[in-house]
This record gives C-alpha cells, sequence and structure tokens, in this order.
C-alpha cells in the first residue's frame, strides 16, 4: 500500500517503540503533525524547541530508550542545537526529527530556511537529508540502530515539505547492514588477560567508573567487579549512580570538585582502571601529573577515546559490559589491599566532604534534605554550576540512571527541561531539578508544559542572587571583582503560581525538610524557591592547571 | 613528518564536508586532498595527505573511521606504495631561447606540452612529489605565470 513520507515516518516512528515525541510544530512539518493527530503515540507540546531536544535527552537517560525530538525548518531547527549538542558530548541517544523547505527550494535562502545538516554536522553522531521519500524508512531504521548502538549519540532526520507529501510502497525493513560502521563490542581476550596479572601485581588500584558504565547497564557488573576484587572505585560526574556511594568501596566522585580522597587515591594509585569514562580535562587536572605512579587501564567502547588526552598502557576496546563480564570470571579476591585501603579509610576521616551550617540556609544542606527525604532513590536532575557539583556532591546516588546532568557541553538551562523528559519516562519517580537562579531562568517558560501535561516535576533552586560559580571564580582568581554575576530575579513562586504550578519560598532552614515533603506530596509541579547563602563556595575544587592533589577549600 | 592516508568513503553528498569539518574542527591541516570515484560507482576514494605527529595522526585515523560514512581508512606512510601528483604549469617563455631551454628542461623530465602559446607554454607533469616539484623549481626562473596541481593520490603496491 502506497502511503506518504509523513505516514510512513510516523508508522516507522511507532515500528521503532517509540511512544513520546517532544516537540514543536510549523509550516515544514505539517504533514507530520497530521499523521500524528490520529496515532498511538504521545506528543509533548513544548514551549522552545531548546527544551524538546533536552526533554527527550532527559527520557533516554532516565529510560535508556531512544528519546524523540521534532521541530520545524529553520529557527525551530536551530533551536534544537544546544540540546542536540548537550546530548552528544554525554553521548545520550536522541533522534531529532527537522522540517525542511521543499526540495527545488532549498538553497534559495526560502523563508524558513536553515541549512541543518550543515549546521548540526560537527555535533551529530550522523545526520540525513532525506531527498526523495523512498529512502526514508530505511532512514529512520538506519538512524535509531546508529543512535543507540557503539557509542550512543544524537541523530538528526531533516525531511523536506514535498518528500513528507509524497508517496511510495512502504515496507518497514527488518534489518540493516552498514559496511561503514561495526562497533567493537567484545573486548580482545588478551588485552583482558593482560589487565588480569596487573591486577593481580598491583598494590594501590582504583577504579575510575564513567557514563559508560551507565550507559551500557553495567552498574551490577561493576559492583561485582570491584566488590570481588576489593578495589575501590571513584566515579566521574556522569558515572555518579553507576557505582552505589553507600558501599565502603566508594570514594565519590574524582576531579575538579572530587572528594579529597578520590583526588588523593588516584595520584597515589599504581594501576588505574578507567571504565566508560574519557579522561576529560575537569577529571584530569594537570595532565602530566595525573595518575603519575600507575599503569593505566583504559576500557571504552570508542576508540578514538583512547590515548586522546592521557596516554594508556592497556586499552580494552569494546561494550564496558561485555569487558566487566569477562573479567569478572577471571578475577579474585586480592589479599594485599589492606594497607591501601587503610590509607584511604584514613583520607575518608580526615578530610570528608563537609561545610559549615550556619543561620542562613545552606546549599549543601538542601541538597542532602533532598537526600534523606528521598532516600536516594528519586532522578535528579541538574543545571549547570555550583547547584550541579553539590548536586554531585552531597546527594547519595545509589542507582544508575538517578543523575542527570550536562557534563560534557555544561549547559546551563539543561535540567528543568530534562526533569520534565524523565517525568514523562518514569512517571512513578520522584523527579527533582535541582537548579540555580541564573540556569532555572534559561528554560522556565517549559512550566507551561509541566502544567498542561501534568507533569509533576519539582524544581529547587538554590537561590543566592548571584550566578554562583563564575562568582566563585571570580572571588577566588579576580580579586572579588563580581562583573555581572550579581542577578535581580522575579518572585520565583508568583511565577510558579501563576503558570498554574505550586510555588514555595524557604528562607530558614528548619523550614526546608517540610518543604521538600510538601512539594513531593503535591500532585502539580513545584518551584521551591530556596534562598541560600549569597557566598557559599563549592570545596574542595581542583585550579585550572593544578594537579588534581593540589585542592583548594573544604577542610574542616 | 608528512603522512599520506587513503580513506574509501560512501559515494554521497556531504561526505566531503564531514571529512573537511572534522579536519577543522579539530584542528588537524591537510596539506592535500584528492577525491574520485574507485572501481565501484558507490565509492569514493579519498588521499589526504598531512603533517602531523604520530600522535595525532592516530587521532586523525581513529577519528576518520569514526564517520558512518567511512568504509576504510589506510595509512601508507612507510608502506611500499605508488603516489602520483599530476601539475600544469603555465611558462613565461617570451622569446625564443627561453622557449627552447624550458622544452628542453621539460623533455628531460619527460613531461608534455600541452598548450604553446605566443609568450607561454602549458606544461603538464606526473610524477610523485620530488619529481613534480624538482622540475617546478627548474622552470621558476623563467616565470611561473599559473600553476594547477591535483594533490596527491596513491595506492599500496600489493
Amino acid at each position: 500500500m502506497k502511503k506518504t513520507g509523513a505516514q510512513i515516518l510516523i508508522e516507522s516512528l511507532i515500528k521503532e517503540g517509540v511512544e513520546i515525541i517532544f516537540g514543536y510544530p510549523g509550516g515544514a512539518t505539517l504533514s507530520i503533525y497530521d499523521a500524528l493527530y490520529d496515532a498511538p503515540i504521545k506528543h509533548i507540546l513544548v514551549r522552545h524547541e531548546q527544551g524538546a531536544a533536552h526533554m527527550a535527552d532527559g527520557y533516554a537517560r532516565a529510560t535508556g530508550k531512544v528519546g524523540v525530538c521534532m521541530a520545524t525548518s529553520g529557527p525551530g531547527a536551530t533551536n534544537l542545537v544546544t540540546g542536540i549538542a548537550t546530548a552528544y558530548m554525554d553521548s545520550v541517544p536522541i533522534i531529532a526529527i527537522t522540517g525542511q523547505v521543499p526540495t527545488p527550494m532549498i538553497g534559495n535562502d526560502a523563508f524558513q530556511e536553515a541549512d541543518i545538516t550543515g549546521i548540526t554536522r560537527p555535533i551529530t553522531k550522523h545526520n540525513y537529508l532525506v531527498k526523495d521519500v523512498k529512502d526514508l524508512a530505511y532512514v529512520v531504521k538506519e538512524a535509531f540502530y546508529i543512535a543507540f548502538s557503539g557509542r550512543p549519540g544524537p541523530v538528526l532526520i531533516d525531511i523536506p515539505k514535498d518528500v513528507q507529501a509524497a508517496s511510495t510502497e512502504y515496507h518497514y525493513p527488518d534489518k540493516i547492514s552498514l559496511r561503514s560502521y561495526n562497533p567493537t563490542y567484545y573486548g580482545h581476550p588478551g588485552q583482558i588477560k593482560k589487565l588480569v596479572e596487573v591486577i593481580q601485581k598491583s598494590e594501590r588500584p582504583v577504579i575510575y567508573a564513567g557514563g559508560g558504565v551507565i550507559i551500557a547497564n553495567a552498574s551490577e557488573e561493576l559492583k561485582k567487579f570491584a566488590e570481588t576484587t576489593g578495589i575501590p572505585v571513584t566515579t566521574t560526574l556522569l558515572g555518579l549512580g553507576g557505582f552505589p556511594e553507600t558501599s565502603n568501596l566508594s570514594l565519590g566522585m574524582l576531579g575538579m570538585h572530587g572528594t579529597r580522597y578520590a583526588n588523593y587515591a588516584v595520584t597515589e594509585s599504581d594501576l588505574l582502571i578507567g571504565i566508560g569514562a574519557r579522561f576529560d580535562d575537569r577529571v584530569t587536572g594537570k595532565l602530566s601529573d595525573f595518575a603519575p605512579k600507575a599503569t593505566i587501564v583504559h576500557i571504552d567502547i570508542d576508540p578514538t577515546s583512547i590515548s586522546k588526552s592521557v596516554e594508556v598502557d592497556i586499552p580494552i576496546v569494546g561494550d564496558v559490559k561485555n569487558v566487566l563480564v569477562e573479567l569478572n570470571k577471571l578475577v579474585k579476591k586480592k589479599d594485599n589491599l589492606k594497607p591501601w585501603l587503610d590509607k584511604i579509610e584514613k583520607w575518608k576521616k580526615e578530610y570528608p566532604l563537609g561545610y559549615k551550617q550556619g543561620k542562613e540556609i545552606k546549599p549543601q544542606f538542601v541538597v542532602q534534605e533532598i537526600s534523606r527525604i528521598t532516600k536516594g532513590n528519586a532522578i535528579i536532575a541538574t543545571e549547570v554550576g555550583q547547584n550541579q557539583m553539590w548536586s554531585a556532591q552531597f546527594y547519595k546516588f545509589a542507582k544508575p540512571r538517578t543523575f542527570l546532568s550536562s557534563g560534557g557541553l555544561g549547559t546551563m538551562g539543561y535540567g528543568f527541561p530534562a526533569s520534565i523528559g524523565a517525568k514523562v519516562g518514569c512517571p512513578d519517580k520522584i523527579v527533582f531539578d535541582i537548579a540555580g537562579d541564573g540556569s532555572f531562568q534559561m528554560n522556565l517558560q517549559q512550566l507551561a508544559t509541566a502544567v498542561q501535561f501534568k507533569i509533576a516535576v519539582k524544581v529547587a533552586i538554590l537561590n543566592n542572587g548571584f550566578l554562583g560559580m563564575v562568582r566563585q571564580w571570580q572571588e577566588l582568581f579576580f580579586n572579588k571583582r563580581y562583573s555581572q554575576t550579581p542577578i535581580e530575579n522575579p518572585d520565583f513562586v508568583k511565577i510558579a503560581q501563576a503558570y498554574g504550578a505550586m510555588g514555595i519560598r524557604v528562607t530558614k532552614p528548619e523550614d526546608v525538610g517540610p518543604a521538600i515533603s510538601k512539594a513531593i506530596e503535591s500532585p502539580l509541579p513545584v518551584v521551591i524557591d530556596f534562598h541560600v547563602a549569597p557566598e557559599e563556595n563549592v570545596f574542595p575544587m581542583v585550579p585550572v592547571g593544578s594537579p588534581i592533589s593540589e585542592m583548594i577549600g573544604g577542610l574542616a | 613528518m608528512k603522512h599520506t592516508i587513503c580513506c574509501l568513503v560512501e559515494n554521497k553528498f556531504g561526505v566531503l564536508a564531514r571529512i573537511a569539518g572534522l579536519f577543522s574542527s579539530r584542528g588537524f591541516n591537510i596539506n592535500s586532498l584528492a577525491v574520485g570515484e574507485t572501481e565501484d560507482a558507490m565509492v569514493s576514494r579519498m588521499t589526504i595527505v598531512l603533517d602531523a605527529d604520530e600522535r595525532i595522526l592516530e587521532q586523525v585515523i581513529k577519528q576518520l573511521r569514526k564517520l558512518i560514512d567511512v568504509i576504510k581508512v589506510i595509512d601508507l606512510t612507510g608502506q611500499d606504495s605508488v603516489e602520483r601528483e599530476l601539475m600544469l604549469i603555465k611558462v613565461n617563455t617570451s622569446d625564443t631561447v627561453a622557449k627552447s631551454e624550458a622544452m628542453q628542461i621539460v623533455d628531460i623530465f619527460r613531461a608534455k606540452i600541452v598548450d604553446v602559446g605566443a609568450k607561454s607554454l602549458v606544461v603538464e607533469i606526473t610524477g610523485d612529489e620530488k619529481k613534480v616539484e624538482t622540475l617546478l623549481e627548474l622552470l621558476r626562473p623563467f616565470g611561473i605565470k599559473e600553476l594547477a596541481r591535483t594533490g596527491k593520490i596513491a595506492m599500496l603496491r600489493k
């Protein structure tokens, strides 16, 4: 039977198991929205396309499925760009569908025309401009396969208006094969054996686990690996939740705002086993002093990540889960670790993460209270800056896919729409966006989306009246010259109420816990405006260009 | 150090932009790039010459392999390969003495004269980099009015 391009697109999405699209209609997607009208796919109407991309991203990170967002040509498509780049940097599988001007008009500077495949080429894993309706079903299949397999990432499909309207025989391919794309899923047995040997010999090993552990659904395997061998684990920002912080073997996060004990352990280690992490500059600090005494092992599905910044001694290319399964068959309990673990325990006692309580609400306390009340079971999205780092430091993450944050691109405005996407994907979970007063205002119009579709996310604004992280750097490195960082805010409670959400203002420490509980109990989206200590800093901190062992602040 | 790499890529629109974009966005420099269809019309071959140390080269090759449309990447550096470049040189020959001198040099290099004008010659030369560069240097004193070169193409001998 013949179908139009728009119908083929929608049917193909159903075939791929898509249940939800985050999008915004426009002139170049009218046919698609018409086909969507009776389709068994839910559509969340956003209030700005950037939010659609972040929602698809939050949905994907929280559920482990592919997120789908859609926008019209031109400005609709360009508004997706920040969201696509965010997903690209953090290896999140999303499909972005954009309308395009009709094929005969492409290149003519037509109304609402933008070369979106050109614009997104460096920030997508792959992208397509579909010029013939006959190619459409195959492109959709291929796009989902590419987005989800190997190292995942965003894929964009640009569909001109005339292609959406043209008809052809519809047949959805069962299988595809790409001669030019074959990710390596299984680690080389010889390399795995080498790793087992160095593990046996090591005296001060550390596991450094990244977001790849969560993406590969390998948390159980990681736990088994750590517990069998007795090797302590530090995670990256995006690795949070990949290893339970309740475990004695957990060192928390490493890097610029990591724990002192994690950074000391990495610096003193004789074996560093990187798993699904990419030796990012916020993790390594000064490269030449990063894990200087260690044999460095790197397990990753992406060969380009290996030896990109840090020279690796034993690379293992493969899916993290598969490699860990093989590894777990070969490793056994290490009985020489006691001195090392004792040393780490001493660091933990000497340099715990902490802050001083006062009369004002401390932002760290708000995060701790959310952690306590939700028992570490909520999904936490964050914005970028101090709010992000305090969430990472003070929320006790125990499960994978519970921490959603823009680690690579560092996108302010990510957390709120991402939390909406996560709540749509996991309606039974409590979902918080821990925000700054600056970040929240970058995408707060999505309150309308949350209210219209009854998506009961909770926003905890750590309101300090500053663009806090930049202010902190100005305090520490620019002589307290607070250039353009004091920020005058609207009344967030009234804003929430105007949108039809609940707004709560909290100014005293004793009201923090009750406000959180009240927000959780409400069936509405809730914004809690916590007035926190204005000049609180995130510590410890590794200044840019310093070794990670040289931290400032955070001493009790 | 100069390296020559060959890429077999899907013969689709946009692939050249992906490769060029990869080089520019990651700060790699291309010395020359030659593209053409292969024996299989669905596949194009790109020969890329770049100046890079081993570490950068390794990243370039891995990043190229990561592109979905790239089928195969071969590093020809240090391998037994045939490399050729074609150059067209318009030489200034305002008097007959110069013309005959230039023609002699062309002859020695087994290059071809493809056009003769009143005041100029167009010389066509094919060869490896050393040969074409040497001819160019010998013709330079006459005055080069215009120069066009294809960039290097290459393949393994076996």
